[in-house]
């Protein structure tokens, strides 16, 4: 607590003064399952980077290449949109990887 | 010489709205606020303000649209009565956390129900906790003259809270009075150019309005509402001071009437402070040394200010127009009793006028006949008393 800023240090109105403090921000803390992706069955289509909510699925140069534990919140919409006869992305309860880094 | 017009208490808000030519204003209809935007709209449909109206569906839609509208840099006001306050209670709080200063005239109505369209205070006194300033006028005169302040006061930068305007439905919001109005260069001159520290719009120095404050945050967030409402006292003091230098009615935070030898006084908001000095000279001629506080400031309130004000007094009749289940009194009184804790005076509640009901010279003298007599018995304490009141 003490690192904070005090409410003279503070900016007023609640307002975030700078942009991309989000990436900072982990906010990953209350993911319950884990999505783990297979890049052998991946077959690129972007379905995952379209449709995830939290901009957690990392793309680089056209392909996907990972996803952002920092930020995903394991809603599953990534798995669910992940083509039936794909299947490259799956859920995972996180009391699987008790004792790994988390996020 | 300034310019004379006969004008109602919302074509003197309006009047003043369109000389300040804000930049937005959000819109919906409430008796007795109706005719406040159906005059400025007007302005704008004649083409004599350029102000961005914004239709909405709802009071809530108005603050939203408000909100949304100064956090993008632009200055802003609406406009509300009773119901429509309420309707816009949970973005009346943001917009004074957001430290956005949206002015808004506040057309006192009393709140449903049963429903009723006509004046009390309590639509305005719910909201006395919301972190916005809260101006009375006793007049449209006033009205007119605390629109033009509310921008400057609002906008300081130590202060940058909103700030209602509140008048009386339909005794003030319906009456034509004269009302000297300024030259729209004057109030051109007033209020300014008003630049933002932050916009939403300044898209080279982009911030986030909104955010999430988790427990770590949020009480810091609060003290700083509590510093700038600190600071809203020097700043109502200087703009009402330099606007008296501008128009010859310099404003400050309460207003005293016969108080240098008053022994017995009476505090009141609003367009009844008129009535209560009619009673106060009936009084004296009765041999009672009556005077009357006007309170034109509600938020912050001005305890330093009032208790120089009560001078000599021993006796003090505080007039509510609003109520408070379940406690003796209504806000108004609750607020003077606890910032003169400790104080030798006798302080005694008086609720009158809910929903409209009239209030006469008459009745006041009879107040400031229970005050003489409760100074001559010793008496420092009762339950409220209902003035008018069919019993």
């Amino acid at each position: 607590m003490s690192k904070l800023p005090t409410w003279k240090e503070l900016a007023i109105g609640g307002v975030i003064p700078k942009a991309g403090s989000s990436i900072e921000k982990k906010t990953a803390g209350w993911r319950s399952n884990r999505p783990i992706r297979s890049n052998e069955k991946c077959i690129q289509c972007l379905r995952c980077w379209i449709f995830c909510p939290d901009s957690s699925i990392l793309v680089k140069d056209g392909k996907v290449v990972g996803i952002d534990y920092d930020h995903c919140k394991g809603c599953g919409i990534c798995a669910e949109e992940c083509p039936k006869k794909v299947v490259a992305i799956t859920m995972h309860p996180e009391s699987e990887f008790e004792g790994s880094k988390k996020d | 010489m300034a310019k004379y017009v006969s004008l109602t208490g919302n074509d003197a808000a309006a009047t003043a709205l369109r000389q300040v030519r804000p930049d937005v204003a959000s819109a919906y209809p409430i008796t007795p606020q109706t005719e406040l935007m159906h005059k400025f709209a007007e302005f704008v449909a004649n083409g004599d303000v350029d102000t961005e109206v914004i239709l909405v569906e709802s009071e809530h839609s108005a603050m939203s649209a408000a909100i949304g509208a100064s956090a993008a840099g632009a200055r802003v006001f609406t406009a509300t009565s009773s119901q429509g306050l309420a309707l816009m209670w949970e973005m009346v709080y943001i917009a004074a956390s957001c430290r956005l200063p949206i002015v808004m005239p506040e057309v006192n109505r009393a709140l449903s129900g049963p429903i009723n369209i006509h004046c009390d205070h309590s639509d305005s006194m719910g909201c006395r906790d919301a972190g916005w300033i809260q101006i009375f006028a006793e007049n449209s005169q006033e009205a007119y003259d605390s629109t033009l302040q509310a921008f400057r006061i609002a906008e300081r930068k130590d202060v940058l809270l909103p700030t209602m305007i509140c008048f009386d439905g339909f005794i003030i919001s319906h009456t034509n009075e004269p009302v000297a109005l300024l030259q729209d260069a004057q109030v051109a001159a007033f209020v300014g150019d008003y630049k933002p520290e932050r916009a939403l719009l300044d898209v080279e120095h982009p911030f986030t309005v909104g955010g999430l404050d988790m427990p770590e945050w949020y009480f810091e967030h609060k003290r700083q509402q509590v510093e700038a409402m600190r600071n809203a006292f020097s700043a109502i003091e200087a703009v009402g001071q330099e606007f008296g230098k501008l128009s010859g009615r310099p404003y400050g935070f309460l207003e005293g009437y016969r108080m240098d030898d008053a022994e017995c006084a009476i505090i009141a908001l609003g367009s009844t402070c008129g009535t209560a000095r009619v009673a106060a000279d009936e009084a004296r001629e009765q041999g009672i040394k009556a005077g009357v506080i006007k309170l034109r400031i509600f938020r912050p309130f001005p305890m330093r200010q009032l208790r120089q004000a009560l001078g000599r007094t021993k006796t003090v009749g505080v007039l509510d127009r609003s109520i408070s289940f379940g406690i003796e009194g209504g806000p108004l009184f609750h607020e003077v009793r606890s910032h003169l804790y400790g104080d030798d005076r006798a302080i005694l509640p008086f609720v009158y006028g809910l929903g409209g009901r009239d209030i006469r010279v008459e009745q006041i003298v009879e107040v400031f006949k229970t005050l003489r007599d409760a100074g001559k018995s010793g008496l420092k304490d009762r339950d409220v008393e209902f003035i008018g009141l069919r019993e």
